[in-house]
């Protein structure tokens, strides 16, 4: 299609898309004025019989936490079908040993950077323990703390050492984190079968509203959907960052 | 609405249009991750805290990463062929 008739389709479609979602938005209310019913239920609901502070995390964990084990899985799913794609095909070989760590820092990442790395990645790492334990406190919880947790030892890469960044994070331990993640979550879920008769129900008391305890299994619920994630994104991180850094097809390397 | 949610939504808006407006995608990928804090911040800004901090680590480091990868695995490939036909 040339240009000149790529232009005039826009400038139908672009108007008239224009027109639609002005209608569309003019029938929404305002920012800050729900109408629904549902919202309204879970509000009155969870604080009394959940004990829990944060609506969000009560929802995910708790009233629908049904519905996260099914999206737990599409990211268990996804994470396996990158590491499958980008497995080490035959042809190919992996550089990088202990040996050539330094090959791989940036010329230039300054001591500064390097230690302002260093200080970095164990501040993250707390930073996303505490958002996946009060999950059902404040906003946050299992992917959200798993998200920032999966940042930690990126700040290794801040300062070019990839290596070192696998070595923090291994391979074979974030495959484990991943599938252990995913399968405490479905466990959990028959720990309600067992103690409640009922599968993904609460079994554990409920502690009192607003204590780290508190919401009954949303902080067991909100581990191991924090260690799922962390070990989810690291996994494809370094699973592309091998291919750009460390991979190289045979016929490459003479 | 306050300012401040204006504020963020003009941001976005900008934002989009760049990542958009721009063709070469080291640039485009640069775009993306600043525009991901600009997302972050909007969605801050109308009280969704914790959709702001997936979206911080997601959007502004996740997502880029994937993509600079891939650049740089592109252009070995593309160098390695380039090597290929000159030794031809």
């Amino acid at each position: 299609m040339s240009r000149r008739a790529r232009l005039g389709l826009f400038a139908c479609a672009g108007p008239a898309l224009a027109v639609v979602l002005v209608l569309g938005f003019r029938g929404l209310p305002a920012f800050g004025h729900y109408h629904g019913v549902y919202g309204l239920v879970v509000n009155g609901v969870e604080l009394s019989l959940r004990h829990a502070t944060d609506m969000v995390t009560a929802l995910n964990f708790d009233l629908r936490a049904f519905d996260t084990l099914g999206e737990e899985f599409i990211l268990f799913a996804a994470v396996t079908g990158v590491a499958l794609l980008l497995r080490e095909l035959r042809d190919e070989s992996q550089r990088g040993s202990a040996a050539d760590d330094g090959a791989h820092s940036f010329s230039g990442a300054s001591d500064g950077l390097r230690g302002a790395s260093l200080l970095l990645v164990p501040l993250i790492v707390a930073l996303g323990v505490y958002i996946v334990l009060h999950g059902a406190l404040t906003p946050g919880g299992g992917f959200q703390g798993g998200l920032v947790l999966a940042a930690g030892p990126l700040a290794a890469l801040l300062a070019g050492r990839y290596l070192a960044l696998k070595r923090l994070a291994p391979h074979a331990a974030l495959e484990v984190l991943d599938a252990l993640g995913a399968a405490a979550y479905a466990l959990l879920g028959l720990g309600g079968l067992v103690f409640a008769s009922i599968y993904v129900k609460n079994f554990l008391p409920l502690g009192i509203p607003g204590h780290l305890l508190s919401g009954g299994f949303m902080a067991l619920n909100s581990i191991a959907v924090g260690l799922e994630v962390t070990g989810a994104f690291l996994l494809t991180w370094t699973e592309f960052l091998d291919q750009a850094l460390l991979i190289r097809r045979r016929s490459e390397r003479s | 609405m306050t300012v401040v949610q204006i504020m963020a939504l003009a941001v976005v808006a900008l934002g989009g249009g760049a990542v958009v407006a721009v063709s070469d995608p080291l640039r485009q990928v640069l775009l993306l991750s600043i525009y991901g804090v600009a997302l972050a911040l909007l969605f801050f800004a109308f009280q969704a805290p914790d959709v702001a901090l997936s979206e911080i680590v997601v959007s502004a480091l996740g997502l880029p990463l994937i993509i600079l990868a891939a650049l740089r695995k592109i252009r070995q490939h593309e160098r390695s062929q380039d090597e290929d036909s000159g030794a031809r």
